[in-house]
C-alpha cells in the first residue's frame, strides 16, 4: 500500500506530509532554543555588575563562522533550485559545497573549543591569579608553564575587550607547590561558559546532524533522483528547511555570545 | 520545462542571491555596530538584536519561503510564536517579583 501525499500535496492543506512534519519539528526546536535563550537572559541579568564576561570569544573567528554558515544556506537553497530546474549535476556541486562549509564550521568551532579547554585560571596560595593558555603541564614536573598574566582581582579577568584594555601576555613558570586551584575554561568554570558551551554545543550537534542528512542525500540517497525525482526534490527541500533553521539560530547566537 | 518557467525560476535564484548579499552585509554591520559606543550598553544590545531580527526575517522569509507559505504552516508558527512570547514574558516578569529574602547586587 502506498502512503498518500508523500509527493503530491493534499488538496485541502496544499502540503505534502514531510513538509508538515518538518515544520512541526522546527516549532519544537524553536521552543527548545527559546528555553535556553531565556535561561541565558536570566543568568546574564542576574549576574552581579562586572562579573559577566565580555570579550572572551574571538570576534573575527566568530564572524568567519557566521559567513560560512550564511554561505552554506545559499548553497543549500541553490541545490534545491537546481533539482527544481532538473539540473542534477548542479545539485551535486551545490550540496558538496554545503557539506564542505558544514565541515568548515565544525572545524572552526572545534578550534574555539580547544582554545577554551587549553585556557587555565590558576589561583596561587598568595592570592594572585595566573590566567592564560597552557604551555607545559607535565604531571611529573614541579612547574606549570602558561602564556598569560597575573591579576590580583578576579574581576580583572571578566572584561577582556581588547579595544578597551589591551594586556600583555608572557610566559609564566609557576611552581606546583604554590598552586591552590587550577581550572580549565570548561563549562564548569563559570555560568557564562556553562551557557556558552550548552548553546553552541547543542547548535553544533544540529550542524552535524544536518550535515549527515545532507551527506546522505548527496551520496547514497541521491539514487532516488533516477526513480522518483519529485520525491527526492522534496527531501532536499525538507533538509534545506532544517539547515536554514540552524543558520537562523546562529544568527542570534553570534551577537548574543560574541558581541554584546 | 517552458521558457516562461525558466525565466520565473531565474528570478527566484536572483532573489536568493540578493538575500545572500544582504545577509553578508548584515553580518558586517552587526560586527561594526558592536564597536560603536552608543553611550548605553543596552542600546548596543538593542541594535545587535534588531539587525539579527532583520537577518532572521530574510532567512525565514526567502530561504525558508515563509513569505509565500500555506495557511497551515502559518497556523503552526502562530502557536509557536504565542508560546515563545509567553516564555520570554515569564522570563522578564520574573524580575518584577523577587521572592522574600532574595539577595540583589
Amino acid at each position: 500500500m502506498d502512503i498518500p501525499y508523500t509527493v503530491q500535496p493534499r488538496e485541502d492543506t496544499g502540503l505534502y506530509n514531510a513538509k508538515v512534519g518538518i515544520w512541526l519539528f522546527l516549532a519544537s526546536e524553536v521552543m527548545l532554543f527559546g528555553a535556553l535563550f531565556s535561561s541565558y537572559i536570566l543568568l546574564r541579568v542576574g549576574s552581579p555588575e562586572g562579573y559577566w564576561p565580555r570579550g572572551w570569544l574571538n570576534v573575527p573567528v566568530g564572524t568567519v563562522n557566521t559567513l560560512v554558515l550564511i554561505t552554506s544556506s545559499i548553497t543549500t537553497v541553490m541545490a534545491w533550485a537546481s533539482c527544481k530546474m532538473n539540473q542534477f549535476g548542479r545539485f551535486k556541486v551545490f550540496h558538496a559545497c554545503t557539506l564542505l562549509l558544514a565541515v568548515t564550521f565544525v572545524c572552526i568551532k572545534s578550534y574555539e573549543y580547544h582554545d577554551k579547554f587549553t585556557h587555565y585560571e590558576i589561583t596561587l596560595k598568595d592570592g594572585r591569579i595566573a590566567d592564560g593558555h597552557i604551555v607545559e603541564n607535565d604531571p611529573k614536573a614541579d612547574h606549570v608553564v602558561i602564556s598569560g598574566r597575573y591579576v590580583q582581582d578576579r574581576r580583572d579577568l571578566y572584561d577582556l575587550e581588547v579595544r578597551k584594555a589591551p594586556h600583555h601576555h608572557e610566559e609564566l613558570s609557576i611552581p606546583r607547590s604554590q598552586i591552590e586551584k587550577m581550572e580549565r575554561y570548561g563549562p564548569w568554570h563559570n555560568t557564562y561558559l556553562a551557557i556558552y558551551f550548552t548553546l553552541t554545543g547543542l547548535h553544533a550537534l544540529h550542524v552535524i546532524g544536518g550535515a549527515i542528512v545532507i551527506g546522505f542525500l548527496w551520496g547514497p540517497g541521491s539514487k532516488m533522483w533516477e526513480t522518483d525525482p519529485e520525491r527526492f526534490t522534496n527531501r532536499v527541500e525538507i533538509s534545506g528547511l532544517f539547515w536554514h533553521f540552524v543558520d537562523l539560530v546562529w544568527i542570534f547566537l553570534f551577537p548574543v555570545l560574541y558581541l554584546i | 520545462m517552458t521558457a516562461q518557467h525558466d525565466e520565473s525560476f531565474d528570478q527566484h535564484v536572483r532573489r536568493y542571491l540578493y538575500v545572500f548579499y544582504a545577509l553578508l552585509f548584515g553580518t558586517l554591520i552587526t560586527v561594526g555596530a558592536s564597536y560603536i559606543p552608543f553611550g548605553n550598553h543596552a542600546i548596543n544590545i538593542a541594535v545587535a538584536l534588531c539587525i539579527a531580527c532583520g537577518k532572521a526575517f530574510l532567512v525565514a522569509g526567502f530561504f525558508m519561503h515563509l513569505i509565500s507559505e500555506r495557511k497551515m504552516i502559518y497556523g503552526i508558527l502562530g502557536f509557536t510564536v504565542f508560546f515563545f512570547l509567553g516564555l520570554m514574558f515569564l522570563t522578564v516578569s520574573a524580575y518584577a517579583d523577587f521572592p522574600p529574602l532574595t539577595v540583589t547586587h
